[in-house]
């Protein structure tokens, strides 16, 4: 009995290390930013394609907020989900509360990997499983062009999570499972559509909405841009796949420009927002994401 | 029901409904009918512009002059008989208005005037150039976007 409980003790002294090892918290490998440097100009488009400023401004700044030319990334919304309610950071150059005083590196370790500067794993309700795909020098842009923008002293808010989604620890797991480095849609792609592929999953990361997830929250594989249950609860958000968007491409690209459908009804909910930030793209980049949009494995819904 | 039935059904079915609404009396009903039939002509005079700037329709100034003028006129309209107080969405059959449009009736009246804007930019761009036509599609969109982003339920 002595023999089995002390086993049984050392099984589950080794396991919990091999737990808190396998948790622990990713790093980028340095030698990818080797020689390169941020560009403002650049920065902004990719700003504008990762949609930072749809989350991460304040919740009574105004439909507005993110269209002035220099957003304040105040942080306060809220996102209701499965787990609880997240609450976005401030991300203004604010060296508080904000991210004025961390380094690069810190930066896009958040952004590319989701682990904070104090090595804390962030909650994948910042898709930092899309944005970990995007290239090296579009990072590097986009924390030239955040430092740019305004400060703000909003303090933070915590996220309102219940047991056991309140341990930070454990999302080391979850990143184990559903973390990816390779591309969703896979194959021969023309450079269109692998620049498409390339702003839908690393940057715009559509995925994050328009597909169903389990209930760890991760992707749901062979869902891939198939529709999900809006999680504010009303509606439906739409599967985009060639198994039942029929638009054109031109027509995916005009919506994406102005909001307008083929029917000339608008985008109304979170996809005006979305449209805000991809009518800042070019004509010829929303014209990519179309063109991908056209080589997603098509999935018919059988169940509303 | 294929998308561009959508418009078609909604068009003969609010038609029908405000007539039926109007003949027995149904000032209700008959509101959100009216609206979304302005909504349809929005649509309709949007669509003339839309294919010229996607290029499916060659660019014809003195055409698409005419539908940004009936956009403008469309825009100016008085609503106030169209948003009558209990017509939110769920309280009358296929409305989708949202509850708090009328704690913010300021703001539907300055989204109005955005809208009058940006119709009238599509009035100036629309007789001057395709490039000018298109460009101004953009902020048309915008103003749409915003009004059904606050105040319409989703899908």
């Amino acid at each position: 009995m002595g023999r089995l409980l002390r086993w049984t003790a050392l099984i589950v002294v080794v396991g919990a290390a091999v737990g808190w090892f396998v948790t622990g918290p990713d790093s980028l490998d340095p030698a990818r930013f080797e020689g390169l440097t941020g560009d403002v100009a650049r920065g902004a488009t990719v700003f504008a394609a990762a949609g930072c400023a749809s989350c991460h401004t304040a919740p009574d700044a105004g439909p507005d907020a993110d269209g002035v030319a220099l957003p304040v990334l105040a942080g306060g919304r809220s996102f209701a989900s499965a787990f609880g309610t997240f609450v976005a950071p401030n991300i203004s150059s604010d060296p508080d509360v904000g991210i004025g005083a961390w380094t690069d590196g810190d930066i896009l370790t958040a952004i590319m990997r989701g682990v904070g500067p104090d090595g804390a794993h962030l909650y994948p309700s910042f898709p930092y499983t899309a944005y970990g795909r995007a290239s090296p020098q579009d990072m590097l842009d986009l924390v030239a062009y955040l430092r740019t923008l305004p400060a703000d002293a909003t303090p933070n808010q915590p996220h309102q999570l219940a047991f056991p989604f309140n341990i930070r620890r454990a999302v080391g797991a979850w990143k184990l499972l559903y973390r990816r480095d390779d591309w969703t849609v896979q194959g021969d792609l023309t450079d269109q559509q692998a620049r498409g592929r390339y702003l839908s999953e690393a940057l715009a990361h559509c995925g994050e909405c328009h597909t169903p997830r389990n209930a760890l929250g991760g992707l749901q594989p062979g869902q891939w841009l198939a529709g999900a249950p809006n999680p504010s609860g009303q509606g439906r958000i739409p599967n985009i796949t060639p198994g039942a968007l029929q638009w054109t491409e031109g027509q995916i690209a005009e919506y994406l420009k102005s909001g307008f459908t083929p029917e000339f009804d608008t985008a109304g909910g979170e996809m005006a927002a979305v449209v805000r930030n991809t009518s800042r793209l070019s004509d010829d980049d929303r014209l990519a994401i179309a063109a991908y949009l056209k080589v997603v494995p098509p999935v018919v819904n059988t169940t509303p | 029901m294929s998308q561009p039935m959508n418009i078609t059904a909604l068009s003969i079915g609010g038609a029908l409904i405000a007539s039926l609404a109007l003949a027995q009396g149904d000032p209700l009903a008959g509101a959100v009918a009216a609206r979304h039939a302005h909504m349809d002509l929005y649509a309709f005079n949007l669509g003339v512009l839309g294919g010229m700037a996607q290029g499916a329709v060659a660019y014809d100034a003195g055409a698409a002059t005419a539908a940004a003028d009936n956009l403008v006129a469309l825009a100016s309209i008085n609503q106030t008989n169209y948003w009558l107080p209990g017509t939110e969405s769920g309280a009358v059959e296929g409305s989708r208005t949202k509850v708090e449009l009328w704690s913010a009736m300021d703001d539907l009246t300055a989204r109005q005037a955005a809208l009058v804007d940006a119709a009238a930019a599509m009035q100036a761009g629309a007789g001057t150039d395709l490039v000018s036509l298109q460009a101004a599609m953009g902020p048309l969109g915008s103003a749409c976007g915003a009004c059904h982003m606050a105040y319409r339920v989703p899908n």
